[in-house]
């Protein structure tokens, strides 16, 4: 089990340094090299950049110098924690998302768990009561679900709130709680403000993750273990969740490595609509902007969050599935 | 402590069951009036083709009939030892009781035990054969995890597990196909049933295998006393283990009679041409066999009055179409349900 889980470490650190590259090659894309951007990115705004300046920056990150002498040194300033300037806002990288990459993870994590605690149960229930009215119902809903696009349903839910209850329900914060300091009033305030987000961005998934619940389950509840212990006298909720539901987590254990990504990919236009203080929204205008560093960065974290969400989901597999535990050893 | 239970009256009792699956296409009627007898430590076996009931009949019994499977009629009466383990039983009408409720569940698994036919997927692939075992043993008696998994490894011993206090911790598919279907017997008689359902225990064995496991059977009939009802379409399974036999076709038991009588004085046309369908070991070489006149009428599409009718040499025009035959004693516990004996 622990070669098992070694190697998989090992993976997911190749992963990201695969990973690395790609963010690396982004910052590379535009024309030209980053300190004459800079340069004319001052002058556009009416500051001068002197020669020497420039040529400590080109020093700084080895502009001229071949490529991989660039690449070491851009992922040496990572290791120091520098992710380098973002000439958009003019201040540091890490600043520059601060808070939000925790945001996201929060959104996303909440949008996952809540998928689960939905999709459980309903594909629980629409497997074993196949094609009773509650399934059609859980199918129907969740068919919408997977249909309407999270962007129109975050539009609709603005609406809805703001015709009848008059309430603003974009944001992650009230108003006066945006950029104060973090306390307990303004962890209760994200909480409020949580569950919004966390339904529009989890309701697809909830319905996919629904339809394999009930898929799984219905293959898994005609096998003969499931007969079995019927046959001891089990009672008949003890013998769905203990089995056929043990085995039919499976699957659903390993789509949380892919599920996370789809929600912080997917969440960009919600949290537009919904003015989410996440990096999506940074992302895209980074992008428009040609803000290197800065995309760069936030392809490079995004990735690495992909990368541990499949560890976890891999690990998670091994803890509830012995045989791939014992094909190790 | 096995329990104890008075010969004379029978154990199992089944009068009239019918089973129904009713779907969109139409009504299956897997099992359609069975009438059986079967008496504590007897040995019943159960023949006929695929598709005739034995199955759904087993798991009327055990209530465990699979949506949208149901029991429409008929009655279930299974004797169960007096409830503080004293002299005298009681019968109760199983097919009366809750599938799920409280009374059946008490029954199921602890006085009527099953085993079938998949050793390999009738055990869960992701828990411990002795996850498994325990928890059966927990539920029908009050004793704790510590002890129960020391009368499973017991048990796994009695069933000829060697190092038990190993394989307990192993998964299904870590030990062989012999192995697996003698850790299911191990679990089926840990609480010590009256009366053991095997439901085509030995097919999916080889040769070996399968005389190994049909003499454990025996063996542990014969220290623990309960009965056995034996499900498979092998009629040399039956001749080697039955006392006796029922003959089931489509969905009702033509005959039923001690073993004996089955080989040696059949009474019904199937149980004849059945015996005739067989290979015999003395039989001239490049004997042809005899095989049973048509086939087996779609499960949608009964014909009415007996069902063997249309394959019948014996057909009786009139009789035989009309109504089904009710089950009628030709001898000593030997019953024939069909109009030449009427």
């Amino acid at each position: 089990m622990l070669a098992y889980i070694g190697r998989r470490a090992l993976l997911a650190i190749f992963t990201v340094w695969a990973i690395s590259m790609l963010a690396f090659v982004i910052i590379q894309l535009p024309p030209g090299d980053y300190v004459s951007s800079y340069i004319a990115q001052m002058a556009s705004m009416g500051s001068v950049v002197t020669d020497e300046e420039a040529q400590n920056l080109r020093i700084q990150y080895g502009l001229g110098q071949p490529i991989y002498v660039q690449y070491w040194k851009w992922m040496k300033q990572i290791a120091e924690g520098n992710f380098g300037f973002s000439m958009e806002w003019r201040r540091p990288v890490t600043e520059v998302i601060g808070e939000r990459l925790w945001l996201t993870v929060v959104v996303a994590v909440s949008a996952l768990l809540l998928t689960w605690v939905l999709a459980l149960p309903i594909g629980i229930y629409s497997a074993v009561r196949q094609y009773s009215i509650g399934d059609y119902a859980a199918t129907f809903v969740g068919f919408i679900g997977l249909a309407v696009p999270n962007f129109l349903l975050a539009l609709v839910l603005l609406y809805l709130g703001f015709t009848l209850f008059n309430a603003h329900i974009g944001g992650l914060f009230s108003p006066e709680l945006q950029d104060a300091p973090w306390s307990l009033a303004r962890v209760w305030d994200l909480l409020k403000h949580l569950p919004i987000p966390a339904l529009i961005l989890g309701l697809a998934g909830t319905a996919q993750q629904i339809r394999i619940m009930r898929a799984n389950l219905l293959d898994e509840l005609r096998k003969p273990y499931v007969v079995t212990a019927r046959s001891k006298g089990l009672s008949e909720p003890r013998v769905i969740v203990k089995y056929p539901v043990r085995m039919a987590l499976n699957p659903f254990a390993s789509t949380i490595g892919y599920t996370l990504p789809y929600i912080v990919s997917g969440s960009i236009i919600v949290s537009l609509v919904l003015g989410l203080p996440t990096v999506g929204p940074l992302l895209l205008k980074a992008l428009i902007s040609q803000d290197m560093f800065l995309a760069g960065t936030i392809v490079l974290l995004l990735g690495i969050m992909t990368v541990i969400g499949t560890l976890i989901s891999d690990i998670v597999l091994v803890w509830i599935d012995p045989r791939i535990r014992l094909e190790d050893t | 402590m096995p329990r104890i239970l008075m010969d004379a009256e029978p154990l199992l009792s089944v009068r009239n069951l019918k089973t129904y699956f009713q779907q969109d296409e139409g009504t299956v009627k897997a099992v359609d009036g069975v009438y059986l007898d079967m008496n504590p430590r007897a040995t019943l076996g159960v023949v006929g083709e695929s598709g005739c009931g034995k199955s759904v009949t087993a798991r009327s019994i055990l209530r465990i009939v699979d949506r949208p499977g149901r029991i429409v009629e008929g009655e279930i009466w299974f004797r169960r030892p007096a409830a503080n383990g004293g002299p005298g039983s009681h019968a109760v009408d199983l097919a009366k009781l809750e599938p799920n409720g409280l009374q059946m569940r008490s029954i199921r698994g602890a006085e009527i035990a099953l085993i079938f036919q998949e050793p390999m997927s009738s055990f869960s692939p992701v828990h411990s054969v002795g996850n498994q075992i325990v928890e059966a043993i927990m539920l029908h008696q009050e004793i704790g995890r510590r002890e129960a998994r020391d009368r499973a490894i017991q048990m796994l011993r009695r069933v000829g597990v060697s190092s038990p206090d190993q394989r307990i911790d192993q998964l299904a598919h870590q030990l062989s196909g012999g192995l697996r279907q003698r850790a299911m017997i191990a679990m089926a008689l840990s609480c010590s049933p009256t009366l053991l359902i095997a439901d085509e225990p030995t097919t999916a064995l080889d040769v070996t295998t399968q005389t190994q496991i049909l003499e454990l059977m025996r063996q542990l009939q014969q220290e623990d006393g309960m009965a056995i009802m034996l499900i498979t379409h092998d009629l040399g399974v039956i001749a080697e283990m039955a006392t006796d036999v029922a003959v089931m076709y489509l969905g009702r038991v033509v005959e039923q009679a001690p073993v004996d009588a089955i080989f040696h004085a059949p009474k019904h046309p199937y149980t004849r041409a059945l015996l005739r369908s067989i290979p015999r070991m003395r039989a001239r070489s490049r004997e042809r066999l005899t095989p049973i006149a048509g086939s087996v009428p779609h499960p949608y599409d009964r014909p009415a009055g007996c069902p063997f009718h249309p394959r019948c040499p014996d057909f009786i025009a009139g009789t035989c179409d009309r109504e089904p035959p009710a089950p009628r004693a030709v001898g000593d516990r030997h019953i024939v349900s069909c109009f030449l004996y009427e």
